[in-house]
């Protein structure tokens, strides 16, 4: 490979002070270092030797874990496709080639519109071009609806990284979750893109089946709070005829139904919490207590009971919608999340509860588990705060006994 | 009152090169130097001797204009030949050309049974004009003790756990007597207890089993259980405004040699280590030595890294370097400046890691022995991951909290997050684990700075 080493360094120096490109420094830096590990040794002082871990090898072993997921995602694209149109006995061939091009332009808008205002960033700012975006621009399209305007998903995405990270100084420096910031930001923006009908792409072509009404298993929770339903009829009665069992409670566990586009299985996502949890990239913390504090507050729901939706046993909570993604991409970014031990706890235990609350409560907003997410994001650092101050308050004592 | 307390949080990094248990004879070293800048807070050292001066082991060379009392002597006798110096004309080292047969200062020697009827002043005073008095550290800050100040406790460990580092029993084999009567000494200046802190998991050595006048403490786990820093955070935990003392075993044997042979005896058993040597084993030197002697021939092949010290809180030196005041092995490793094609995602089984991310395969293998070069292995990066420097750090302490209450200067949070309980070697390996690459060491000494001096 040293023809490659030769090429880089002997563009370097134009991109070096007193280069022509010498604006375009962290541009090309990125480059270099993506594909060669950079030559730097330690200081004099201090560690002689380092961990052989890097940001690069954390954000990856991330994209990796959330792998199953997407092809998951590609695949369920385009059986839903064909579910939805009544032609279920379609080839897998079929559905993948659906599922394909509708999933792989949104991640690319993704990438293309999240890297190139990380570029700008580096470049304005005078910085390394961080990896954190790598991740959250795999998580923004696994996060929207299949049938969402490319345009929307640039927008969304360019919005979040401004907003939301750069504008707080970068990866490492944001209060909120870059994703789920951009998936609220086109929630509240585009309400007509991104809720009701739009979870299964059917395409303009064709005739959606009879029975077919665009209906996910929130969606039904939430009507039966005004319709006095029960829910776990309602589910299971849902798509007979065309998609028997539709959203059984198997069914929404393996996650063959309509919704964000990699978000549905859990299954896959217990796959990728395993993946976090080996290589201790993500918090089990979190993620064990997102669902613990969401199953509890279910139970208490079943005990209250004032509503339809209440009444649904707790386990369904734990399939339905985006819980588990949640639990185990979003709530576990280091940044965003609370960063003591103790405070990891009380936050996962938080989003579960209010994930559920906001379900149950709040109609309107079908999917808590967004804005719970992004609200401890917000409360993430007060719960810490508390946490060091006890650590403080022992070591007061300590002196004075 | 013997304590005995088990550590779990830490990490071992375990490093080709280990030192075989021999003493090797090899001629002595033709140079010696006095680095004052092993020291924290030396800021104005002054200079007693000059280039082609003649001295003595135990001469006074140099002292802290600050700290006039605490003189700072010549390891070795023979000619002062250079006086090196730095940025800013920032002394560094101070080059001793050893004569072929040491010759000693004399001072006032004692029986032991004379060594009661010594007074607290008596004994500082002579610590002090003999050189033997920097052995003593200060905490907080880790520096050079004041003898002004009382301590309420002295803390000495026993081992050393970190990377390579040497086996104590080899080091001070054979100097019981002089221990004791050092620590016999130090009783005399701290109305608390000394702790004599050692290694559950290994047989504690002739030298310190027997010490009478301490407190014996056990400590088990991984590094940093050795650190003294660790040990006095569970024995007797430094509180705002007060101070305690922290000698290595070798300078409580300096002091007891001191006060019953009457010379300042700097003769020191060295380790040399390291992946990169050929024959990894014990020398017998003195303090201060030049390294060349011991690795010239003895090493392979290819740029090469010599730390005087070990791999975590050591420091870099040349293939003539000298060996720091307070350092017992010199350890030789690879250097690592050289391109990995995607290196930051290439899985290797050769690739040491704390963490097990994609492709950092070391947890599987934890007995095998790696050899680690230079290399930062990735770039700085903000804080991103939680969690981890919680892990190696045994102290009821937040690592990551206390860092960025450092960075902001936030004098009120330093203090109340416990920068009185570290110094810089506690958190090394925060430092070595770290996915960000921040230089911690150097933070906390920032940190400590701030609190002394503004």
């Amino acid at each position: 490979m040293k023809f490659l080493r030769d090429a880089l360094d002997s563009v370097k120096p134009h991109f070096e002070k007193g280069g022509k490109w010498e604006k375009f420094y962290y541009i090309y830096e990125a480059h270099d270092t993506l594909l060669f590990a950079p030559k730097d040794t330690t200081k004099t002082k201090g560690v002689q030797i380092r961990d052989a871990i890097d940001m690069k090898r954390l954000m990856m072993t991330v994209i990796i874990s959330l792998i199953p997921c997407l092809l998951f995602a590609i695949y369920n694209t385009g059986y839903q496709h064909f579910l939805a149109i009544g032609q279920p006995e379609a080839g897998l061939i079929d559905m993948l080639w659906i599922g394909l091009i509708k999933v792989i332009p949104i991640v690319a808008i993704s990438y293309i519109s999240g890297l190139t205002v990380e570029f700008i960033f580096a470049t304005i700012r005078k910085h390394e071009v961080n990896e954190g975006f790598l991740v959250s621009g795999m998580l923004i399209p696994l996060v929207m609806p299949p049938d969402i305007p490319l345009w929307q998903v640039a927008l969304g995405t360019i919005f979040a990284v401004i907003i939301a990270k750069e504008a707080f100084g970068g990866t490492g420096m944001n209060i909120l979750n870059v994703a789920l910031t951009a998936r609220a930001f086109l929630y509240f923006a585009y309400p007509g893109q991104i809720s009701g009908d739009v979870w299964t792409y059917i395409g303009s072509a064709n005739e959606a089946v009879a029975g077919f009404t665009g209906a996910t298993p929130l969606s039904i929770g939430a009507e039966a709070v005004t319709n006095g339903k029960n829910v776990v009829a309602s589910l299971n009665a849902y798509g007979e005829g065309w998609a028997d069992g539709l959203f059984s409670f198997s069914n929404l566990f393996w996650g063959f139904y309509p919704g964000s586009i990699g978000a549905t299985s859990v299954f896959m996502c217990l796959i990728g919490a395993v993946v976090l949890f080996i290589t201790g990239v993500g918090s089990w913390k979190i993620v064990v207590s997102v669902f613990a504090g969401a199953y509890g507050m279910g139970l208490l729901c079943n005990v209250i009971g004032a509503n339809a939706f209440m009444e649904l046993p707790a386990h369904y909570h734990l399939v339905m919608g985006g819980l588990a993604f949640g639990a185990v991409y979003m709530a576990t970014d280091p940044v965003s999340a609370a960063q003591t031990e103790l405070g990891k706890w009380i936050y996962g235990i938080l989003i579960g509860v209010l994930t559920v609350l906001i379900r149950v409560f709040n109609p309107a907003y079908p999917e808590g588990i967004m804005l719970a997410i992004l609200f401890m994001n917000v409360f993430a650092p007060l719960i810490d705060y508390y946490v060091v101050n006890a650590n403080k308050k022992r070591r007061l004592q300590r002196a004075t006994v | 009152m013997s304590k005995f307390i088990r550590l779990k949080k830490g990490f071992n990094i375990n490093l080709a090169g280990k030192a075989e248990k021999k003493i090797a004879e090899v001629e002595q070293p033709g140079t010696f130097a006095y680095k004052p800048t092993s020291f924290q807070g030396i800021l104005r050292p002054k200079l007693m001797v000059a280039e082609g001066d003649n001295v003595k082991a135990g001469t006074p060379i140099l002292f802290d204009k600050k700290n006039e009392e605490v003189k700072h002597v010549a390891p070795v006798s023979g000619e002062v030949v250079e006086i090196r110096r730095g940025e800013k004309r920032k002394l560094l080292e101070v080059v001793i050309l050893a004569d072929k047969k040491i010759e000693y200062e004399k001072f006032d020697s004692h029986s032991v049974s004379d060594l009661t009827g010594l007074s607290k002043e008596q004994v500082i005073e002579t610590m002090l004009k003999s050189g033997v008095w920097p052995n003593l550290i200060q905490r907080p800050y880790g520096i050079i003790a004041d003898h002004n100040v009382t301590p309420k406790a002295i803390f000495i460990s026993a081992f050393d756990s970190n990377p390579l580092a040497p086996d104590y029993q080899l080091l001070f084999k054979g100097q019981d007597q002089y221990f004791q009567a050092g620590i016999d000494l130090l009783k005399k200046l701290t109305p608390g207890a000394i702790h004599l802190n050692v290694d559950a998991n290994a047989e504690v050595s002739q030298v310190f089993a027997h010490t009478k006048n301490v407190e014996l403490n056990k400590f088990s786990g991984p590094h940093p259980a050795g650190n003294v820093g660790v040990q006095i955070h569970h024995l007797d935990p430094i509180n705002k405004g007060e101070v305690v003392w922290t000698i290595n075993p070798y300078g409580v044997i300096q002091i007891g040699k001191l006060f019953l042979e009457g010379i300042y005896d700097a003769s020191k058993v060295i380790a040399v280590t390291g992946s990169e040597v050929k024959q990894p084993q014990y020398y017998k030197t003195y303090l201060g030595a030049s390294v060349k002697r011991f690795l010239e021939g003895n090493v392979n092949g290819g740029k090469l890294r010599y730390i005087s010290g070990n791999v975590l809180t050591g420091e870099k030196i040349s293939t003539e370097g000298h060996l720091g005041f307070f350092d017992h092995m010199v350890t030789v490793i690879p250097e690592g400046d050289h391109y990995e094609l995607f290196g930051w995602i290439k899985p290797s089984p050769n690739k040491f890691s704390f963490q097990r991310a994609f492709g950092l395969l070391s947890y599987l293998n934890p007995n095998k022995e790696y050899v680690i070069d230079t290399n930062t292995k990735g770039q700085p990066r903000a804080f991103v991951q939680t969690g981890v420097f919680e892990r190696v750090l045994p102290m009821d302490i937040l690592p990551t909290h206390l860092i960025k209450a450092i960075l902001a200067e936030d004098f009120d949070d330093m203090e109340a997050l416990g920068i009185y309980e570290v110094i810089e070697e506690d958190l090394a390996l925060c430092e070595f684990v770290d996915v960000s690459k921040h230089d911690v060491q150097e933070i906390v000494r920032t940190g400590l700075d701030l609190m002394q001096y503004s």
